[in-house]
């Protein structure tokens, strides 16, 4: 059994038909990577999947439940973290306390130990915390505020929320986007790292098509709300569709 | 030190030395306070330490978790009359009072109830109703209200043969320090991270496993218990409740604690109660002027200094540190 199989979702925003019928499946610590032209709907497939919009039609099967209908946080408690396309980051937050709440879903939440300062369960996940923050090299910004830092570090921190949850499916939409290109390839050998040692399926959303198909064991192809191609980085990025996808993009 | 130590120690209310010796300092200043002061100073005080309950309150929902509330007057109202009925069947007060704040907090979830669909300007009226709506109740209903005198309650017998004034001085900040020890709690605690989180960008909130309705409305559960509080320590100490004690004014009094403090600043929702407790005393001769003092200081502030008078002082302390330097 596949670990993530999306089924023909359909979603559309008044006109615009986002995605038309995709499926999709991933398996357990597979890097399955999507590609696509702007608009294309990979950004939409995300939201559906975390369960930020609600499809119009389809499954998202995830460990054999049906995930649609469920909203954003009970996705989460299931096992599937993501990042943003643009980053959603607790601003005024330092960085340690974004990677807390990265590890809200794994916390025993008692109020009374909120009310009475009873601290115990803060130490366990505070010491997962800290093994992000050396994974990431973060330890420099550890208790900076957020919106004090640069933009590679504000990924960084981003991508080690998700990771904090401890899931099984991470879902990353762009995840090297606007950083420079020695950041770019830090990042990249990160995410191969992180399949090793969180054991996590990855989806991951990538423009720079040279460094997702390193990444990636398998690769899919959206245009307009459809899948146009599946298969071997090399096979997807050769097929005829996604050539035509991509110029017919510049052309416009 | 190992790891697991130094994280403990981040723990603590509080760290460095210095802060532990000035706290001690002001601990001791406000418990000898009412023994140098005059009465009428004590008497200010006792209503601050009352009110900053509920600036607290309001400060854990405006300033933390990003919602608002204009139905705070109902709240005390709530609080206070359900404190004041239930004093009246000789129910034991500490209880009677728990059972106010309890009572503000059950309604508080029907406040927050439009927090989950409506934000900013549209939560603020659909608030305002509520306080409106639960004034006009108590005005027109005797059996509430307990009648035109209002109900009267059983002042509490000082004890250590205390004057009144010094008693319910030591009482009520004793109930303040409660609340304050709680507010610091709640707001270093997971709740207090998931409260922050919601304000800072609720997708990103949801999306990391914070159950929004479940935070929103427990921010508003918890504000308005405070709230209630506020109420049922009001009653007591005044001797008796009635309804023109819960004026829309109230809610605003309360908005105007939490700005001028500083939103999400622990100590400066109390220099707000301050605030709002003392600008009425020093304008008691025009009263009309009061309004408009709130309204512009919250103008000024908002333009000039958002964090509020917790801002000011910190931006002070820096200067003072860094004095020959700068
Ligand atoms: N909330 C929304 N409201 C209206 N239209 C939307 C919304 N979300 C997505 N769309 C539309 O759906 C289509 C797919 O958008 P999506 O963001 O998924 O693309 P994408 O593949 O992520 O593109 P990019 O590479 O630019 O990130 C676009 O036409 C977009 O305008
Ligand atoms: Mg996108």
């Amino acid at each position: 059994m596949p670990l993530l199989e999306v089924e023909r979702l359909v979603i559309s925003f008044g006109g615009i038909v986002a995605l038309g019928g995709v499926s999709l499946k991933s398996d357990t610590q597979e890097i399955v990577g999507i590609i696509g032209p702007n608009g294309s709907g990979k950004t939409t497939l995300f939201n559906c999947i975390s369960g930020v919009y609600r499809p119009r039609e389809g499954k998202v099967i995830f460990k054999g439940e049906n995930l649609l209908g469920h909203r954003p946080h009970e996705v989460a408690q299931k096992g599937i973290a993501r990042t943003f396309q643009n980053l959603r980051l607790f601003m005024h937050m330092t960085v340690l306390d974004n990677l807390m709440l990265g590890r809200h879903v794994q916390f025993k939440k008692n109020p009374f130990h909120a009310f009475l300062r009873i601290r115990k369960e803060e130490l366990i996940h505070r010491e997962v915390a800290e093994e992000i923050i050396e994974f990431l090299d973060l330890q420099a910004f550890r208790n900076s505020r957020v919106s004090d830092c640069p933009y590679g570090i504000q990924k960084r921190v981003e991508l080690g929320r998700a990771l904090a949850q401890e899931p099984e499916l991470l879902l990353l939409d762009e995840p090297i986007a606007g950083l420079t290109s020695e950041e770019k390839e830090e990042m990249a050998y990160r995410i191969t790292e992180i399949r090793g040692r969180y054991k996590t399926a990855i989806l991951l959303v990538e423009h720079d098509l040279r460094i997702a198909s390193r990444l990636a064991d398998r690769m899919v192809a959206l245009d307009h709300g459809l899948l146009i191609a599946e298969g071997l980085p090399k096979e997807v990025q050769s097929a005829p569709e996604v050539i035509r996808a991509y110029l017919g993009d510049e052309e416009a | 030190m190992d790891l697991i130590e130094s994280y403990k120690e981040e723990l603590k209310l509080i760290r460095k030395p210095w802060t532990k010796f000035w706290v001690g300092l002001l601990i001791l200043f406000v418990l000898l306070l009412p023994w140098y002061s005059p009465e009428h100073v004590t008497h200010i005080c006792i209503i601050i330490f009352i009110y900053s309950i509920g600036a607290l309150g309001q400060n854990l929902l405006i300033g933390y978790t990003g919602q608002i509330s204009f139905g705070q007057n109902g709240l005390l109202a709530i609080g206070a009359f359900t404190f004041g009925h239930l004093v009246g069947h000789s129910i034991p007060w500490p209880l009677a009072m728990i059972s106010g704040g309890l009572a503000a907090g059950l309604f508080g979830l029907v406040v927050g109830f439009p927090s989950l669909r409506l934000k900013g300007p549209y939560l603020a009226i659909a608030t305002m109703g509520f306080g409106v709506a639960v004034y006009q109740t108590f005005v027109n209903s005797e059996t509430l209200s307990g009648g035109r005198m209002g109900l009267l309650i059983k002042k509490l017998t000082p004890v250590f043969s205390l004057s009144p004034t010094n008693f319910n001085y030591y009482f009520n900040l004793f109930m303040a320090a409660i609340f304050l020890l709680l507010t610091y709690n709640i707001v270093s605690s997971y709740m207090g991270r998931a409260f922050v989180a919601i304000r800072d960008n609720d997708i990103a909130a949801e999306v990391t496993g914070v159950n929004l309705v479940r935070y929103k409305l427990l921010a508003f559960f918890i504000s308005s218990f405070y709230t209630g509080i506020q109420g049922g320590l009001y009653a007591l100490f005044m001797g008796y409740v009635e309804p023109n004690m819960f004026t829309f004014m109230e809610s605003i009094t309360l908005f105007v604690a939490v700005i001028v403090g500083g939103l999400s600043s622990v100590e400066g929702a109390i220099l707000g109660a301050a605030f709002i407790v003392i600008v009425p005393q020093l304008l008691s001769q025009y009263k009309g002027l009061v309004p408009v003092v709130y309204g512009l200081t919250i103008m000024l502030i908002l333009i000039f200094e958002p964090m509020g008078l917790y801002g000011r002082w910190m931006k002070m302390r820096l200067y003072f540190r860094n004095w020959p330097f700068r």
